[in-house]
């Protein structure tokens, strides 16, 4: 099985194409999975979580881009998504512009500003970069919560639908939403495969191993990253506007560091470096975030004695436990246990081709 | 006047908390290229540990306060003596992994906090002298400032003696320094991390439980919010220079506060426009040697 993947990698593709398929028909099925999901896959309610998870899937593959690609260890990754949920609701908040126009200003507007903040954080490298990011968000953080009469403050910014298409507002039209995100997630995906495979993903993934080979071959690393930087604030932008249509608004919780964090915990659960690592760890973060939030409200948990009922009933310590695991005892994540179970990527292959030599 | 002498003592007392923070950061990041996310946590739990003690002892007695300020540090170098060598030991070399780690303590110690504490504040209540006011050339300077400045200088003072005149601080100022020689010299590095880890822990641990008297309250989230601002101090004081991070911290510190006076609450604004001018100025910071 591994090795026929590996000898024929447009296999992977045909797997992703049918993955797809089945995740567009989901709606119109009646499967119900007790203990993952909440209810029959038509249910708006589960429909709500899912294209949830499809939403963090295509935000964990932009923060892919930029961590396991380039190897930028950013803690600002959430400014963008909230530059593209808070942007977007107060565009269509204050203007006539309808939806399409209101998101192509607010991306523009998103890669104006990444493409700033990126040139001037890019001027250091390693902890300081990933400092450095934390303090842009944390402005944009700070911005939020400061002007509640733009943003709403900690309220949280409502969605206003007047400029939005009726075919994607009220619960009902849930399933219209996550085929939107389902989509946004192929976009997102070819996006970063294309960019991946290009020149320049080849010169970023370079850079990240190496970054002085990179100059002495007469390279600019700083160019490569930026262009990296840009692409995958812009793409956090798009997956804050559908956030915003799917769940009627913004929260402050979107700008704070702690949700980049969550970001980086998603890429490493499912595998720093592997796309649908980034992917399978959202969805399982997702599911885990929400069955364990159900789960702590349960009468068998209210039942135990405090000892355990208290650190069981916080999804967050929990989860953050479980990262710990992982980082110590499972490294590259879900997509590295996989490999691992299978024969070993490259080992196979290149003993073959050894001794084809000879 | 009056007002720029007391925005002047309330930042320098805002300084000396980002001081206890950063400086445990900075040595920590000098010594071993660790971003400590989980630092914040120490405090927290530092800051917690004190109330408890104090509310136990009596929060207006003075004993109340020296034994929550005792036991706050005493959690922190516990606590972040036990992180290092649980956590980051086994990551010994593999940076990303050990803030990764660090993030994911964060994380859950947070949780863990809401579940133990809940997540609305507590306030805190000191020895009634805190709460008053010192007339100091025509300002009235609330007093927890001074305390803030002392414990702070204190601190200063103590890592500076220690780094200075101790077998530990010179193992540790060479191993800044350059590690890989201290190692090949045939010294055992190891137990110096977990000496720094304590160190910083313990002013975390000390920090927090001034802290929860500066803001008048403890919550799981009052390291973290610290943690960002401590963050932003040793980037501008240069990663792993102590002094820088102290002159950075009051710099910082007063910057905001006038700031937030003089400019309409644009304090955190400002600072992180201090941090971007620094970085294109001078990307090692004030004083950081290397990158």
């Amino acid at each position: 099985m591994k090795t026929v993947l590996n000898d024929k990698p447009w296999l992977w593709w045909i797997l992703g194409g049918v993955f797809v398929a089945f995740a567009a028909v989901l709606p119109l099925l009646n499967l119900s999975i007790p203990g993952v999901l909440p209810g029959a896959t038509y249910t708006p309610g589960t429909l709500q979580v899912l294209a949830l998870a499809l939403l963090f899937s295509s935000l964990a593959l932009s923060y892919h881009l930029l961590f396991g690609t380039a190897g930028l260890l950013s803690f600002g990754h959430a400014l963008y998504f909230a530059i593209g949920a808070y942007g977007l609701g107060i565009v269509l908040d204050r203007t006539d512009l309808t939806l399409v126009p209101a998101m192509g200003l607010v991306l523009a507007i998103a890669i104006v500003a990444a493409y700033l903040i990126g040139s001037l954080s890019l001027r250091v490298a390693g902890i300081s970069f990933a400092m450095v990011t934390l303090a842009f968000a944390q402005a944009g953080n700070v911005l939020v919560r400061r002007n509640p009469s733009i943003t709403g403050g900690e309220e949280g910014l409502r969605l206003q639908t007047e400029h939005v298409p009726d075919f994607l507002v009220g619960v009902l039209n849930t399933r219209n939403l996550y085929w939107v995100a389902l989509a946004l997630l192929v976009v997102v995906f070819v996006i970063v495969t294309v960019f991946e495979s290009s020149r320049a993903g080849h010169v970023a993934a370079a850079v990240r191993e190496n970054e002085l080979r990179v100059r002495v071959l007469g390279l600019r690393p700083f160019v490569v990253k930026l262009v990296a930087f840009v692409i995958a604030s812009a793409l956090a932008a798009l997956v804050g506007m559908v956030h915003l249509l799917l769940q009627s608004g913004a929260a402050p919780r979107s700008t704070s560091a702690d949700f980049t964090l969550t970001l980086l915990v998603i890429v490493v659960l499912g595998g720093v470096g592997s796309r649908w690592g980034a992917i399978v760890g959202a969805l399982v973060y997702t599911l885990l975030d929400q069955r364990l939030t159900a789960l702590a409200s349960s009468e068998w948990i209210e039942s135990l004695p405090a000892v355990l009922r208290i650190p069981l009933s916080e999804p967050l310590f929990i989860l953050g436990t479980l990262f710990i695991l992982v980082v110590l005892f499972l490294p590259g994540g879900i997509a590295g246990a996989v490999r691992r179970i299978g024969p070993s990527r490259s080992s196979v292959p290149a003993r073959d081709r050894i001794e084809e030599a000879e | 006047m009056s007002t720029v002498v007391l925005l002047l003592i309330t930042g320098l007392g805002l300084g000396a908390l980002y001081f206890l923070v950063a400086s445990g950061l900075s040595l920590i990041y000098g010594l071993m290229g660790v971003l400590n996310f989980a630092h914040g946590s120490f405090l927290t739990l530092g800051a917690f540990m004190g109330w408890e003690v104090a509310r136990r002892l009596g929060q207006d007695s003075w004993w109340g306060l020296a034994a929550s300020l005792v036991v706050g540090a005493a959690v922190g170098a516990i606590v972040a003596a036990a992180t290092e060598l649980l956590l980051i030991r086994r990551l010994y070399e593999r940076h990303i992994e050990q803030v990764l780690v660090t993030v994911g303590l964060s994380l859950a110690t947070v949780a863990l906090f809401e579940g133990i504490w809940g997540t609305d504040p507590i306030y805190v209540d000191g020895p009634a002298w805190l709460g008053q006011t010192t007339e100091l050339l025509g300002a009235k300077v609330p007093n927890d400032r001074f305390m803030l400045i002392i414990a702070a200088v204190l601190v200063l003072l103590a890592i500076v003696l220690f780094l200075r005149h101790t077998r530990y601080g010179l193992i540790i100022r060479a191993g800044v320094e350059n590690r890989a020689m201290v190692t090949a010299l045939g010294i055992d590095v190891r137990r110096a991390f977990t000496v720094v880890f304590a160190i910083g822990g313990a002013a975390a641990g000390l920090g927090g439980v001034l802290a929860s008297h500066y803001f008048g309250y403890v919550s799981p989230h009052l390291g973290g919010s610290l943690l960002i601002f401590a963050f932003i101090v040793t980037v501008i004081g240069g990663l792993g220079s102590l002094s820088g991070a102290a002159i950075a911290s009051v710099i910082v510190a007063v910057l905001q506060q006038f700031a937030n006076f003089y400019l309409g609450g644009t304090g955190d604004l400002v600072v992180v426009l201090l941090l971007a001018v620094v970085l294109l100025v001078r990307p090692t910071g004030l004083l950081g040697a290397k990158a």
